[in-house]
């Protein structure tokens, strides 16, 4: 270990370790990427990748984030997009819940989807993009659905879960098993031009509220569809949330649902009152 | 009473995005949403004067009422 620390010290410069430099010292001292990126981070060292991080995540920080773990309940357009963002900030652990294979009707607006994913397991090609992005970070796939029954074991121990779910009947059923858990929950979902985020802490209910009058079916979606723009914002806003609680800085959405509507270029905040 | 109508997302079309309009007294959440014909099932979230609300609630003068759809994608 100290050998490791004294091969990192040496090969950094200034405090920044290359890609080149994390491989060469996985490989001279047979131990994981992950390992590597850890213990560079320990000893005051950035991963270089994270150069263009600096000032909005300190190195600490970035430390924090990397034995941070992170589940994603739902892997096609807002998840996807949360993968790869969760992954390039450099959240350590990600895990990834879906049952489903890419099908065409994917491709536009689901980044992981590809003509080469067709007919994949989404979560398995989360889990290929991840390594592909950085190595360090490992993504647990799940190739299941959530549901109230496996959900306590599946996301015991994360420290967020960020809802990227299809179905309103599931996030109420999710909303219930984070706060038996008391982990925080990100919302979001989407409808063709339109979208909303909000942040649940164990205790709150905006989520139970913003579903109050549902009794079956599903939203606008059904009858709009999805562009691929409205996933990306969405998402994007959704892990801004995931790194705020995961360093405890910042405002985050709690008590508040922002309503985003792309085709009007609308952004409104709706206030819950606890 | 004047009231205060805020439609969002797909409620806007054919109808406005916020208007003030005249009820009479005593008028229910649900009657004011049954007037603007949107179909029950496409409700998603009632907000009154910021706060969460249910259609069975009876609206005062000055009242802001916002209407939200149902968004469930992902």
């Amino acid at each position: 270990m100290e050998e490791l620390n004294g091969f990192l010290l040496e090969h950094a410069t200034g405090d920044l370790l290359s890609w080149a430099d994390q491989n060469a010292a996985a490989e001279r001292f047979g131990v994981p990427l992950a390992r590597i990126e850890e213990t560079a981070l320990s000893a005051g060292l950035l991963p270089a990748r994270y150069q263009r991080n600096r000032q909005a995540i300190s190195v600490t920080q970035q430390l924090t984030l990397f034995r941070s773990r992170v589940a994603v309940i739902g892997c096609g357009g807002l998840g996807g997009y949360v993968i790869e963002q969760l992954a390039r900030l450099g959240v350590g652990t990600i895990i990834a819940i879906d049952p489903d294979v890419f099908e065409e009707h994917n491709l536009n607006r689901q980044l992981l989807s590809t003509t080469g994913t067709l007919g994949r397991a989404k979560v398995e090609a989360a889990a290929a993009r991840v390594t592909e992005i950085n190595p360090a970070v490992t993504l647990i796939p799940v190739r299941d659905c959530y549901s109230p029954e496996n959900g306590t074991e599946l996301l015991r121990d994360a420290q967020v879960v960020v809802d990227a779910l299809d179905s309103i009947p599931t996030r109420l059923a999710l909303a219930e098993t984070c706060a038996e858990l008391g982990i925080p929950l990100v919302h979001g979902a989407i409808g063709g031009w339109y979208g909303q985020v909000t942040t649940q802490f164990p205790g709150d209910n905006t989520i139970q509220k913003l579903y109050s009058q549902w009794v079956e079916g599903k939203g606008v979606e059904q009858q709009l569809g999805n562009p691929s723009f409205t996933p990306a914002v969405i998402a994007s806003i959704e892990t801004a949330e995931v790194c705020k609680i995961l360093l405890g800085e910042g405002e985050t959405l709690r008590n508040r649902k922002l309503s985003i509507n792309l085709l009007d270029m609308q952004f409104e905040e709706v206030i819950f009152k606890p | 009473m004047k009231i205060t109508v805020k439609l969002f997302a797909t409620f806007r079309v054919g109808r406005f995005a916020a208007a003030t309009r005249q009820y009479p007294p005593g008028t229910l959440i649900a009657e004011v949403i049954r007037a603007l014909q949107i179909p029950e099932a496409q409700i998603g979230m009632i907000m009154l004067n910021n706060r969460h609300a249910e259609p069975d609630q009876q609206l005062n003068d000055g009242d802001n009422l916002s209407l939200f759809p149902l968004v469930g994608g992902g």
